[in-house]
């Protein structure tokens, strides 16, 4: 057969997948587990006032807020949001309670018939109601302000997107003795177990939380099992059998987190053509619960001027609470809101300027040794021009820009431009996470790896493993990269923010070397590896002032679209990126990372939106709710340029976000040269460029 | 509940269940074949897909009435022949699967098409895979790895 990725390995999960026998939750055969539904707020908020709860068959229960052990709260990094609402509703399907039965059928139909009285008060969806606020500055905006000689402003919107895993939220809990036991469709075991141990107030060694396989996740996993497995420890410390959920398609588009939406709004001071000057204020809406959205707020301000280095800011985000579902992770985390916004400014500025906007953007690019938005260091070698170069080379870009403005064309061609910063904000790996990888070489002389990082689908269990054995030097097939189990491995932190690779994999680099050095054939050594940043990291959280993250990341992406202009369809025809990963671990996984990320960020660009009526989203299904399909995409290319970091696992930097955060501009902008009119907001769907074509500027 | 008689994955069997019973959970529930996976359970995403007599369908929108003497293969019996081997071989070179969650129903999906169709174009397979959703892989592999598979197929002489 002919090889594609003659240097990759074959993914440790890759055969039981696609024969259909890798273990998910809803696999795992348990017949006696009690079926569990939910009791949901049907309002957007108010008091609850009473609850009736029909008389239940034998073998059934009701479990709500008078049943919590403890504390009524979820782990999250703010934690306000309750594992059951109590006496208070604040937003549509908000869980009061459960009802639990040996069948679904019949639980369902009970949790139905719970009667809830309730007083109601007025919502809000409007982003008016801020709870948290960030603001940083850098230079002298007052005087880049007074010295401009001209100044542009524009505001962008970005909407609801949800995630679409393709398995729904799951979850298996029973009782082993008096240990709580948990298998889960999840990104962070240790979240899950922190979660039901702080509202029950049990003894940490008395939970123990297990992964199976996870049908994807990007970000819709990381806090959201949380909160089920606190309401699921309530209810067996009541029920005492072992229970089980599995949402359908329709409570998990519903009642699960989504992507923050973002109204964020640019001025540009702007002297001799260059921007001296830029003040820019950022709202998200955090829905009805702050979980982690202050996180959130601080990453997209901290790209909020993306990969270019502007002497002057000024930079004020919000965080609004509003009676919606609560927004949470989602790929890129806060970034995607204000790269899109950023790149569509700069782009537009440039035409207001009458300048190229190739050359305008180019002149004011980061380059090494820059002072970042929150006056830290880009320490290494940035090398966008080289990715810009060989992305425009690939898609032959310059030529088709140029024949692309010509009027009635009817095409267009978008390149994007950004950063990720990997791994946690500031010095939140060395204070907050502290991640230890544990490395165990047997007296068989087989090697054991220990993370907490979870396999969603990303290829981490494949690449961290091929670390450990690549530094080694010892074959593959003798070492073993354990599914995480909290009895079994420390903590590694969670399965996010592009860390897994640049912290995580930096540690089972450096676990390799040291068990090498201990090296002794039929002997037990175990290396405990802690994380150690690097020495030139300072970052004050309250201030926002310092080197955001460890590393960033590098990319470009370019999108062609053609366009009808008479149904305003747009028609996808060809995606190329070329990414600055560091160095990849793996081509074939780092391929399949930008693929999906692209795909996803199409979705996000031109297809994908919620929609809010009176706090219920209008999009109830995977059919109403559309993401792309294989007929919505072209091949997509994709190259990498290295460039070893020094504090990543064989120069590795993160790749998972990086693939997503500048697509929608990408796109946008070559839809916005097909159509000859300025987009300002995202999905571009056929109804918005409608109204652009009839009443936009161009 | 009606003793219903069919054929899965080549052996013959006999479920005592509802004639309207979900194809899809008698699989898993009754026959305990976790392969299906159940993605939307309104046909929508194609990862419970299976094919009855060498079509695809949605089993998650088959009622068993619908199979009474029929053959049902899923994934837990294709994943024995050397036509999966070729298929399965093609996902690994490209990274087709990701997650895996969408990987049975995209794999059945791709016999169903090479039944009728062993050497199709970019497009035919774009079209033929459009009711399986992917939310890992932007399909760029997978829709490789297809036409792959049907170069190897035709050099190594499969009969699909």
């Amino acid at each position: 057969m002919k090889r594609f990725f003659p240097n990759s390995t074959v993914k440790i999960d890759n055969e039981e997948k696609m024969a259909g026998k890798a273990i998910f939750t809803d696999d795992i055969l348990c017949e006696e587990a009690l079926s569990v539904s939910f009791v949901r707020s049907t309002i957007s908020k108010g008091k609850i006032l009473k609850i009736e709860v029909p008389t239940l068959p034998e073998g059934y229960f009701y479990v709500d807020a008078r049943d919590i052990v403890k504390e009524n709260v979820v782990s999250i990094i703010f934690s306000d949001w309750p594992v059951f609402a109590d006496k208070q509703v604040n937003y549509y399907g908000e869980t009061i309670g459960l009802i639990i039965g040996p069948s679904k059928e019949v639980a369902l139909d009970l949790a139905k018939k719970v009667a809830i009285t309730y007083q109601e008060e007025t919502p809000v969806f409007e982003m008016t109601n801020s709870v948290i606020h960030k603001h940083f500055a850098k230079g002298d905006l007052a005087k880049a302000k007074k010295e401009a000689d001209f100044t542009y402003t524009e505001t962008f919107r970005t909407g609801l997107q949800e995630h679409i895993y393709l398995e729904t939220q799951t979850m298996l809990m029973w009782l082993d003795g008096d240990k709580i036991t948990v298998k889960a469709s999840m990104q962070c075991p240790f979240y899950v177990k922190k979660a039901i141990v702080r509202t029950l107030g049990c003894d940490p060694d008395s939970v123990r939380v297990i992964q199976p396989a996870v049908g994807g996740a990007f970000g819709g996993k990381e806090h959201y099992p949380s909160i089920l497995a606190a309401q699921l420890a309530t209810a067996i410390v009541k029920v005492k059998k072992p229970l089980r959920f599995v949402f359908d398609r329709n409570d998990d588009i519903a009642f699960t987190t989504k992507r923050h939406p973002s109204e964020t709004t640019y001025t540009a001071f702007v002297k001799d053509n260059r921007i001296t000057g830029v003040e820019a204020s950022v709202k998200l809406n955090g829905g009805a619960y702050i979980g982690c959205s202050g996180v959130v707020l601080s990453r997209g301000l901290i790209a909020s001027v993306d990969c270019y280095t502007i002497p002057n800011l000024d930079v004020n985000g919000n965080v609004y609470l509003t009676n919606i579902v609560p927004t949470a992770a989602f790929r890129g985390f806060g970034s995607p809101q204000t790269i899109f916004a950023f790149e569509m400014f700069i782009n537009h500025v440039a035409k207001a300027l009458k300048v190229d906007p190739l050359k305008f953007r180019l002149a004011h690019l980061a380059k090494k040794g820059d002072i970042t938005a929150v006056n830290g260091h880009f320490h290494d070698e940035i090398i966008m021009p080289q990715l810009i170069e060989k992305a425009m080379q690939m898609s032959d870009y310059k030529r088709k820009v140029k024949e692309y403005d010509k009027p009635n064309s009817n095409r267009g061609i978008g390149m994007s431009w950004f950063l990720h910063g990997c791994g946690f904000t500031g010095s939140g790996e060395s204070t907050i996470i502290n991640a230890q990888v544990k490395l165990v070489k047997e007296e068989d002389d087989t090697v054991h790896l220990y993370t907490s990082q979870v396999d969603f689908g990303q290829g981490n269990r494949t690449t961290l493993k091929k670390i450990v054995s690549d530094t080694l030097k010892y074959p593959e097939n003798l070492v073993f990269h354990e599914a995480p189990d909290t009895d079994h491995t420390l903590s590694t932190g969670p399965t996010a923010a592009s860390r897994t690779v640049i912290i995580v994999g930096y540690l089972c680099e450096k676990a390799a070397k040291h068990l090498k050095e201990q090296w002794v054939s039929g002997k037990r050594i175990e290396v405990i590896e802690p994380y150690v940043g690097p020495s030139y990291i300072r970052w004050d959280e309250d201030t926002m002032q310092g080197d955001a993250y460890p590393g960033y990341a590098w990319g470009v992406n370019i999108v062609e679209v053609s366009y009808d202009p008479i149904t305003y369809q747009v028609r996808v025809e060809g995606i190329w990126s070329t990414y600055d990963v560091g160095h990849a671990i793996d081509e074939r996984i780092v391929a399949g990372q930008s693929d999906g990320g692209l795909a996803q960020g199409i979705g996000y660009g031109m297809l994908e939106c919620m929609d809010v009526k009176d706090g219920r989203f209008y999009q109830k299904t995977i059919s109403d709710y559309a993401i792309p399909t294989s007929m919505d995409l072209p091949f997509m290319e994709t190259a990498l340029i290295d460039n070893p970091f020094a504090y990543g696992a064989s120069g590795a930097k993160g790749a998972g976000e990086l693939t997503f955060v500048g697509v929608a501009p990408a796109v946008c902008l070559a839809i916005e040269q097909a159509i000859k009119r300025k987009i300002n907001k995202i999905p571009a769907n056929p109804e918005y460029i409608m109204e652009l074509v009839e009443h936009g500027k161009n | 509940m009606a003793k219903i008689k069919f054929v899965i994955n080549h052996q013959p069997v006999e479920v005592d269940v509802d004639p309207s019973a979900r194809l899809l959970d008698v699989l898993r529930n009754n026959l305990h074949m976790m392969g299906t996976k159940e993605g939307c359970g309104e046909g929508s995403c194609g990862a419970c897909t299976v094919l009855v007599n060498g079509v695809s369908y949605s089993s998650c929108l088959t009622p068993m009435a619908n199979v009474i003497g029929k053959e049902v293969l899923t994934i837990d019996g294709f994943n024995q022949t050397k036509q999966y081997r070729i298929i399965a071989d093609a996902f690994s070179e490209l990274g087709a699967s990701q997650c895996g969650f969408c990987t049975p129903g995209m794999i059945m999906s791709t016999y169903a098409l090479f039944l009728s169709n062993p050497r199709p174009t970019e497009e035919e397979v774009r079209l033929a895979l459009s009711g399986n959703l992917c939310r890992c892989t932007g399909y760029n592999a997978i829709i490789k790895a297809v036409l792959l598979a049907a170069e190897e197929g035709e050099e190594r002489g499969i009969k699909w």
